[in-house]
């Protein structure tokens, strides 16, 4: 019996329930309901980083004791995470929080983790940029005016844009405000009521796939 | 001194990404590999920092909340995973943060974006002036996106022309999107390129 679908379904219909009923009573204790909940996913999804982590450090792991190819780079990644870790505890002893401005955690943050980070993600321009010129060679009507939009809304946050025709960011902002604003609306108002409906299958228990 | 060889080490590993531009090499994959371990360390001191230590043991242990055993328990069943002939008390944990975010979801997705982006789309359609035609283009465009997006019917007649104009909206909103997406990376570029020359190679004053 503890061991089938019964218990979690009543968990999810009874805190479900709670939740929404929370929110149409604004007085104490249910008016808190919404702020201590947040607290709690937060705590709970704390202890499920620990899993992540397994999975991330037990695979390199793996791959480094059977000496797999590439091999090397799962110990630089064990020895990257233990470093950090230990960095991490040590400042917190030292400081009382690792993340002091003087701590060597922060050290880390600033020179190891800012610039990888930020240069990962500026490699992506590069590959947008290749991604756009498949998408121009399309020669369709939908790929080219995703295409002549992108164009014109570049220009116009930039000074060049500004240079071509000074009408050029009064469009790109016109574009923003109004047709921008209309699909990205109708898209948004799609996936709620999509949310809504699966949010009242799952504490009706209709929806159960979480649970597989 | 501590900050040239934190500049150093920035720079080099700046190179070594940068270096995927001519192909897949061992010095990105050096930096990738190090990105993901550091990373993966600094959520974990991050979590305890941020989150278990304030939310759960401060409070627990300085402010006597013994309430909060409870999602200790539920964040202590996550962990039964590791554990096979036990694992499915990790189920409840899943169940109670599942039930947490459809609850949410009802209230949310009703009150912080359907009513006000309804609300929002309700705007005045009369007179002969521009503002009549951008609010006209919006309502146009909010009902065609929509058309296009419900597939509960075949799409014949006026529902086949209305999700065809839908699709030229959604066109232009994945344009500006797109756009930004470039403009972002770009500056992040920029940013890194800045970087080089002026903190590393000091060329730029």
């Amino acid at each position: 019996m503890l061991k089938g679908k019964g218990i979690p379904i009543f968990i999810t219909f009874l805190v479900g329930m709670i939740m929404i009923i929370s929110f149409f009573i604004p007085h104490k204790p249910f008016g808190d309901i919404e702020k201590i909940s947040l607290n709690w996913y937060s705590i709970i999804a704390g202890f499920t980083m620990l899993l992540g982590v397994d999975s991330l450090i037990g695979m390199h792991f793996r791959k480094l004791k059977r000496k797999d190819e590439n091999w090397f780079f799962s110990l630089v990644l064990i020895l990257g995470f233990t470093a950090t870790v230990v960095v991490g505890i040590i400042e917190t002893v030292r400081f009382g929080t690792a993340f002091d401005d003087k701590s060597y955690f922060t050290y880390i943050y600033n020179y190891f983790i800012v610039p990888l980070q930020s240069t990962m993600f500026s490699l992506l321009a590069f590959f947008i940029a290749s991604a756009a010129y498949r998408a121009f060679r399309a020669r369709n009507f939908d790929a080219t005016l995703l295409l002549i939009t992108a164009i014109i809304v570049m220009l116009g946050r930039v000074p060049l844009g500004e240079q071509i025709s000074p009408y050029l960011p009064k469009f790109t902002e016109w574009i923003m405000q109004v047709p921008q604003m209309a699909a990205k609306r109708g898209i948004g108002l799609g996936i709620s009521l999509g949310a809504l409906g699966v949010s009242i299958r799952i504490i009706l228990g209709i929806e159960r796939s979480y649970l597989s | 001194m501590g900050t040239t060889i934190g500049i150093w080490i920035a720079a080099g590993l700046t190179l070594f990404i940068y270096s995927f531009l001519y192909k897949d090499n061992p010095f990105y994959k050096f930096a990738e590999h190090l990105y993901v371990g550091i990373t993966a360390g600094y959520w974990i001191i991050y979590t305890w920092a941020y989150v278990i230590q304030p939310m759960l043991l401060d409070p627990m242990i300085k402010n006597k909340q013994f309430i909060l055993i409870i999602p200790a328990f539920f964040g202590i069943i996550m962990l039964t995973r590791w554990f096979p002939q036990i694992s499915w008390l990790s189920r409840w944990s899943i169940a109670f943060t599942v039930g947490m975010g459809a609850g949410l979801g009802v209230t949310g997705a009703i009150q912080g974006f359907i009513l006000p982006q309804v609300q929002a789309t309700l705007v005045p359609l009369t007179g002969f002036n521009f503002e009549t035609f951008n609010n006209f283009l919006i309502v146009f465009g909010v009902l065609t996106t929509l058309i296009y997006f419900y597939f509960s019917k075949e799409q014949k007649g006026v529902l086949r022309w209305g999700s065809k104009i839908g699709i030229t909206f959604i066109m232009v909103a994945f344009g500006a999107s797109f756009g930004y997406t470039v403009m972002a990376r770009i500056s992040l570029l920029i940013g890194r390129i800045y970087f080089l020359l002026s903190d590393w190679l000091k060329v730029l004053r």
